[in-house]
């Protein structure tokens, strides 16, 4: 790795230290793009359901690069590069929509669903002058087609024919948990974004980050939402990249924090109006929270009755967008999704307990500027990536530098 | 047009402005009735019919709690908000409320200095006039925001 002339390698410790240049140096961007987004990884684009009819579309990306998800009259799913074959203009400028085909507004090239371009405007000139010659094939320049895999109404697609099947990809652990949440017909409930001062893998750092949650994030701790000392475990996929961080709802009760006199065990802090806590246990396991990640861009999070995916889009080193969706089941009653609503408030740039995820990331992309020959400390449950049945670890965040690092082959 | 009614209206609007850009989160809660709703919410999920909102609330106890947990429990840097707002535009009143509609613009000044125009939007009101000399108060703000962007996170609510 280079940068500013300088040889960039990983620390000799491996997993347990993470150089800071990984979020300073700008050559990284464009490498990120081409071995880790458009390399042999599967992107979350979006849910079925925001493709609710024949003949819609949505925009998403794949890593930095502008991405169409279409279903076409038939109900298939497509998804292809948002940029037209002729001058790369984007084709789509609506963030949904519905459509029968996709014509580009600079000069009226015309694509199917499929993404196939089916017309150019006067291809053969006008009264016998101009137009393109009988030989240019245009449709060799189209814009580049994803392979897409939806599962459980989760939308994937990948660019690189190496990518192995989603299933596989996952692997057993990380499929069953998606499949826990997913388990019913998904009504959407509505979307909102974050702009993240940061680079994006600070973000997924910050996700796979058992042991920052109940340290960092006071609400929850306070009220016995997630305290490491309730029983929970973390799950780390085999490639290390993805990732699942549960609890139970119940508390063992223990006093350790506020024995250990911590900030996030401030006494007598009570809700005036617990409504906003009420939930019921909908998978049936006691389990309370469950966070789950997707090498490299996906979350799946079960906070009480808040379900959400969140798709983290890099926009450039050092800013990166968050999508929020939060969804409910098409079975859900009116109480139910009151309740999904009611703890939304515990989740997003204005939630109770994930607030600060929002800044945390930027803290450290501020103060590492100046320290790009320095190295962090990633220490806690040890030096490996393994599955481990307590919370007071970072074995997921070395397993998303495994990840990484095997992607980026450095 | 009812001046009376127009400037009761925009004397609670006022006074909603000064609690939040002042500083006197704790004053906030009070402009709303005992079961006052509020909705911080896109501009996209309301065309849309989508209920979720960012910040929600159905009493003014869950008012009072997003302050205490302000206050105490979440961690944001230091950070300080500017409102204008436009004219309120009212309905008829009806049974003692009026809906009204206010245009606002709301400018983040954080701790380093640095001011960036926050959120701009539009506030969705059904206010409750009360007996003439009580002031009004607010039984449901739905805030919607123009944007669905936000930068960093929403701690102060708009």
């Amino acid at each position: 790795m280079r940068s500013a002339g300088n040889v960039r390698h990983w620390p000799a410790e491996g997993l347990t230290r993470v150089p800071y240049w990984v979020y300073c140096d700008s050559d990284l961007v464009e490498q990120e793009q081409e071995r880790i987004f458009a390399g042999a990884t599967w992107s979350f684009l979006c849910l079925a359901a925001d493709l609710p009819a024949p003949n819609t579309y949505c925009r998403s990306n794949l890593g930095m690069m502008p991405v169409v998800v279409t279903r076409d009259q038939a109900g298939d799913l497509h998804a292809f590069e948002n940029r037209c074959a002729h001058r790369g203009s984007l084709l789509v400028l609506s963030e949904k929509g519905e459509a029968r085909d996709i014509t580009c507004v600079y000069h009226n090239w015309c694509y199917d669903l499929a993404g196939n371009l089916t017309a150019v405007a006067f291809r053969k000139g006008l009264g016998g002058k101009g137009g393109m010659p009988a030989e240019c094939r245009p449709e060799a320049h189209g814009p580049r087609k994803l392979r897409l895999q939806a599962l459980c109404g989760l939308v994937f697609g990948t660019l690189s024919a190496q990518t192995p099947p989603l299933e596989r990809y996952l692997g057993p652990d990380i499929l069953a948990r998606i499949n826990r949440v997913m388990r019913a017909p998904v009504k959407l409930l509505g979307s909102y974004s974050q702009m993240l001062p940061s680079n994006w893998k600070l973000y997924m750092e910050n996700v796979k980050d058992s042991y920052h949650a109940s340290l960092l994030h006071t609400f929850f701790t306070t009220f016995r939402l997630n305290r490491l000392s309730q029983k929970g475990a973390i799950v780390v996929s085999e490639c290390g990249g993805h990732h699942v961080s549960y609890s139970l709802a119940a508390d063992s009760g223990g006093k350790e924090y506020e024995q250990a006199g911590m900030r996030s065990a401030q006494q007598g802090f009570g809700l005036e109006d617990p409504t906003l806590l009420d939930s019921v246990d909908e998978f049936g396991d006691g389990i309370g929270l469950q966070i789950l990640s997707v090498f490299p861009n996906f979350v799946l999070q079960q906070t009480r009755n808040s379900l959400a995916v969140r798709r983290l889009v890099p926009q450039g080193l050092q800013k990166s967008e968050l999508v929020w969706t939060c969804f409910g089941f098409t079975l859900d009653d009116e109480e139910m999704t009151e309740r999904r609503l009611r703890q939304a408030n515990l989740i997003g740039p204005a939630g109770y307990i994930s607030m600060e995820d929002g800044a945390a990331p930027s803290f450290v992309q501020r103060a590492v500027a100046t320290a790009s020959d320095l190295v962090s400390v990633v220490e806690m449950g040890g030096a490996d990536t393994t599955s481990q049945d307590n919370r007071v670890t970072e074995a997921a965040v070395r397993g998303f530098w495994k990840s990484y690092r095997e992607h980026m082959q450095l | 047009m009812n001046i009376d009614l127009q400037l009761r209206v925009q004397n609670l609007n006022a006074r909603y402005v000064e609690t939040i850009d002042e500083n006197k989160l704790e004053l906030w809660p009070d402009l709303f009735t005992a079961e006052g709703c509020y909705r911080v919410t896109t501009a996209d999920n309301f065309e849309r019919g989508l209920p979720l909102a960012l910040i929600y609330a159905s009493s003014r106890a869950m008012l009072r709690d997003r302050v205490r947990s302000l206050r105490e429990a979440n961690v944001y840097e230091a950070q300080r908000y500017r409102h204008v707002i436009g004219p309120a535009l009212i309905g008829a009143e009806h049974d003692g409320q009026v809906q009204a509609q206010t245009s606002f613009m709301v400018a983040r000044i954080m701790h380093t200095g640095e001011v960036t125009l926050f959120a701009t939007g539009c506030y969705r009101d059904r206010v409750v006039l009360g007996a003439s000399g009580a002031e009004a108060r607010f039984a449901e703000k739905i805030v919607i925001l123009d944007s669905r962007l936000i930068d960093t996170l929403l701690a102060i609510p708009l």
